[in-house]
Order: structure tokens, then sequence, then C-alpha cells
């Protein structure tokens, strides 16, 4: 039996180790999934694509799926090592596998890819809006911090200057409102916005802006609204 | 006991964190404790500088993520207190060349052997101040009663807050009494008001921090700087002890001896 088995292997390997590698963009990085065989394959396979491609992984925080393989701290080091060889930083190491999630904490890697954060940006779906929903947030708005929605907006807090809430409908703050305000959004010319102290950095409702109405010595509960003038006007609550 | 690992950030630059980072530490030590301070502004290195060490940095942090040193060659001594040391930055490289990770094994080798491990954080929210809390047990936020820096300072506390590093604690630096009273400056209270965190320290402005800087020897060696003995109070309560806060209303005289009197164990 003649041994033509070298040249054809590694034929075959070629397109092995090729599909065994799955690449996806990251916010800020590579994401690297495997898929199952042997840890000598799959690292061949992931050093093979990267010293194939040199300038695109060059300084790339790569996170590295293993699914279920097994990996302890000697082959983990190792491949960290020859990955920074070629200027990739591996930040993370994701399996299904306890051990490799140990190894990997060991080390100082993630093993959870950080999901894009809540606070920083939130886009509330919701798919038949009756006109009375309404989204309720029960902490204050720090800066940086922007919430849109498609029905009303209440908040059981302060909106701190540097943070803003659009919202389709109505918005109540039970609070300092001090950031940017945009009620209405879609072109509701009736909607309002209420606070227990309304002095926000910029007011909207629908097409009207208004700039910063001066802070409030004294606040007051107050409401704002397109008059009859169409133009904006804020006024204090008082009872009857 | 294993280091109590602290962050020092603001989001703003310039309120005043390298001074921050260098006179907790001179606190600290000068306390009998062990420090190690780690400038972390790779590129833009200034903790050195302040520190009065920067004509002894042979290798840098830089050096010790990528292999060309061991730590303890990296790490400097201080020659006024043998318990003070520093990692400096690395200035000829930039803020890409270290990653959180890199942080957290590097901090790592050092909580076995100190008290406390402070990082200097560059100013922003991006990669250098991800890499400096990436290892912190607790975060301070400096900032200066102004409303710029206090609106950066809120970013940064929803940050810390969204990568549960937070909320920390604020020191209020550079206050100047004297413009507080004729409401040209926002006060402590107007601070508090917006960030809603724990107040560490409140920081006077006081000339000597410059004067220390250029000489490279922190005002917290200083004991006639009120500055130096604010910074040495949120020492003291960054090891627990509960010191009240300096009164910055009246000019040194009989009442801010009483306190000081009145506040020392």
């Amino acid at each position: 039996m003649r041994e033509t088995s070298g040249n054809e292997t590694s034929g075959n390997s070629m397109n092995e180790t090729n599909s065994l590698i799955q690449i996806k963009g990251l916010r800020d990085g590579l994401l690297v999934s495997l898929d199952d065989a042997p840890w000598e394959q799959q690292r061949v396979a992931l050093l093979t694509q990267v010293d194939g491609q040199p300038a695109f992984f060059q300084g790339a925080r790569l996170a590295l799926d293993v699914a279920s393989q097994v990996l302890h701290v000697n082959e983990l080091v190792d491949l960290r090592d020859q990955l920074s060889e070629r200027g990739i930083s591996l930040w993370a190491v994701i399996s299904e596998s306890p051990t490799t999630e140990k190894t990997a904490q060991l080390l100082g890697l993630a093993t959870r890819i950080s999901k894009p954060r809540p606070e920083e940006g939130r886009k509330f779906a919701v798919d038949d809006l009756g006109e009375e929903t309404a989204l309720f947030l029960s902490r204050t708005l720090r800066s940086g911090t922007r919430i849109e929605f498609a029905g009303h907006i209440v908040i059981f807090g302060d909106v701190n200057p540097g943070a803003e809430i659009i919202a389709n409908g109505n918005v109540i703050v039970w609070g300092r409102l001090r950031g940017m305000v945009h009620a209405g959004a879609k072109g509701n010319r009736n909607a309002v916005v209420c606070a227990l102290d309304l002095s926000p950095m910029q007011l909207r409702i629908a097409d009207e802006v208004s700039a910063a109405l001066r802070p409030r010595e004294n606040p007051k509960p107050e409401i704002a609204r397109i008059n009859k003038d169409g133009k904006l006007q804020s006024e204090f609550w008082s009872p009857g | 006991m294993p280091a109590q690992v602290i962050t020092i950030t603001s989001g703003k630059g310039g309120v005043g964190k390298t001074t921050a980072v260098a006179n907790l530490a001179v606190a600290l030590a000068s306390d009998g404790a062990k420090v190690v301070c780690i400038d972390g502004d790779i590129g833009l290195r200034n903790l050195d500088v302040i520190l009065g060490l920067e004509n002894r940095i042979v290798y840098d942090i830089v050096d010790v993520i990528e292999g060309r040193c061991r730590l303890k060659q990296a790490m400097i001594r201080d020659k006024k207190l043998p318990e003070l040391y520093l990692i400096p930055a690395a200035q000829t490289r930039d803020k890409n060349a270290v990653s959180p990770s890199d942080m957290n094994r590097l901090v790592k080798d050092l909580r076995n052997d100190f008290d406390f491990v402070l990082i200097d954080s560059p100013a922003g929210i991006e990669r250098g101040f991800k890499n400096a809390i990436a290892p912190a047990d607790r975060v301070l936020v400096v900032t200066n009663p102004e409303v710029s820096a206090v609106r950066d300072a809120d970013r940064v506390i929803g940050i810390l807050e969204s990568e549960e590093k937070g909320p920390g604690a604020l020191i209020i630096n550079r206050l100047n009494p004297a413009l507080v009273k004729n409401h040209n400056m926002l006060s402590a209270d107007d601070v508090l008001d917006l960030l809603a965190v724990e107040l560490i320290g409140i920081v006077p402005e006081d000339e000597n921090v410059i004067i220390g800087s250029n000489r490279g020897a922190p005002v917290a060696f200083d004991p006639k700087s009120r500055a130096g003995q604010a910074f040495r109070n949120i020492a003291k309560r960054l090891r627990g002890e509960k010191v009240p806060f300096l009164d910055l209303d009246h000019a040194d005289g009989f009442w801010q001896r009483l306190q000081r009197l009145a506040g020392r164990k």
C-alpha cells in the first residue's frame, strides 16, 4: 500500500483547518470561534490563519471561543505568548468547560464578552404600544445616559446634565430635570414635560426647541407644553 | 493581608489625579503602610515627576508587560520613604501597549507584597481609563468644584456603576473657600448634590502644591500645607479611620487649630 497520505492529509487538513475557525468583528476587537477538535489541531489552525493574514491580525484584541475544549495553564500561556509574538493581544477565552474557564481566570483573562451596557443606550422595542404605555425608571440618570422610548417616560429620580430622554409621548420627572428632554419626538405637539424642578439643558416638544431654562432658585413643580400660539411655554403647577 | 487596590480617576484632565496619587502614597507610606503606585498614563507620564523620581527610571510598566524585565526591576524605591515604590509609565509608547488583562496580571503579582496599590488613571474614558480601573477594588473620583469637571465626573461615575466598579468615592480638589463664599465657585454641597456619591475628602486650593510639584516633593510631606493635611486625612480615611473634614471657612487660626486638635486621635 502506497503511502500517499502525507500530501493528501495536508491537503485535506488545510480545508479542515479553515473550516474550524469563524472570525467575527466585535465592538473593540475580534472574536474567533473554534469548532470542536483536538487542541493541537485547533491551535495550529488558529496560528495558520493568523500567519496567513498578518496585517489583518496585527494589533488585534482577540477573544477566543474554544467551545468545549479543556485547556490547562501551560496550553493557554503558550497560546497567549504565541499570539503576543504576532502582535495579538488575547484578552478573553470563552468556553463551556469549567476547567478552561478557571484556567482563563487564573491567567487574568476574561471569560465573558460583555454585552453593550444597558445604561448607555437603550431602545425599547414594544410591538403595539397603546397610548397609555409608559417606561418607568427608578433611578437617577447620569451624564452620558440616553433613554429612548416609543411611549411615555417616567423617571423617579434626577436627570443630570448630559443625560438625554427621548419619548414619543410625555415625559414626567419626579426629581430634577437638568438634562436634555424631547417629548413628542415623532411630532406629537400635545406632549408635555413635567418635572419637580424643570431646569433642562434643552427642552424639545415635537419640533419646538428651547434653550436652557434658567435654573430655578426655588424649584416648584412645573409643566411645559406648546401653547395656543405654537410656542413652548411652562407654568408652575397650582391647585385649582 | 492582601493589598487594597485603589484607582484614582476623574474623566476630566488636570483636576489633580496624579497629585492625589502622589500625596496619598506619601501619606500612607509615612504612616507605615507598604505602598506601590502605578502610573497608568502611558505616553504622558507624570507621576514620576511629581514624586521626584524621574531621573531614576530604567524600566517601565510596558517593559514588564512585554517581558523585557522582571516586575521588581521596574519598581523604583523612594529615597525618603523606603516603603514607597513607583512603577513608572512608558513615555515612548501609548495606551494600546497595555490591556486590562495585562493590568490584572501585574497587580495580582503585587497584592501579597503591599498594603496599598495606587493606580494613577489617565484622563478620558477610553483604553487608558479601562486599563486603570480593571484591577481596582475601589475607585476614587477626583473633581474640581467647576461645572465641566463635575459633568465629566458624573459620566465617569455612571461608567463605573455600569462596569460594577462603582460608585466610587469623591475627592473635591482645589476648593477655594473665598470664591465659594462669593458664589463664584460651586460649593462642596453643590457638587455632591449632582454627583450623589460618598465624599472622601475636600482638598483646598493651595499654592504649595505647584511648588511641591516643581520640586518633586509632594505637599503631604509639608506639615504646614493645608492641601497636604487634607491628603493626609484622606489617607487616614482609606485606612478606615474617621477623620472630620477640615474647616476651610476660617483661615488658619484659633478655630482651625482647635478643629485639628479635636480631629486628632
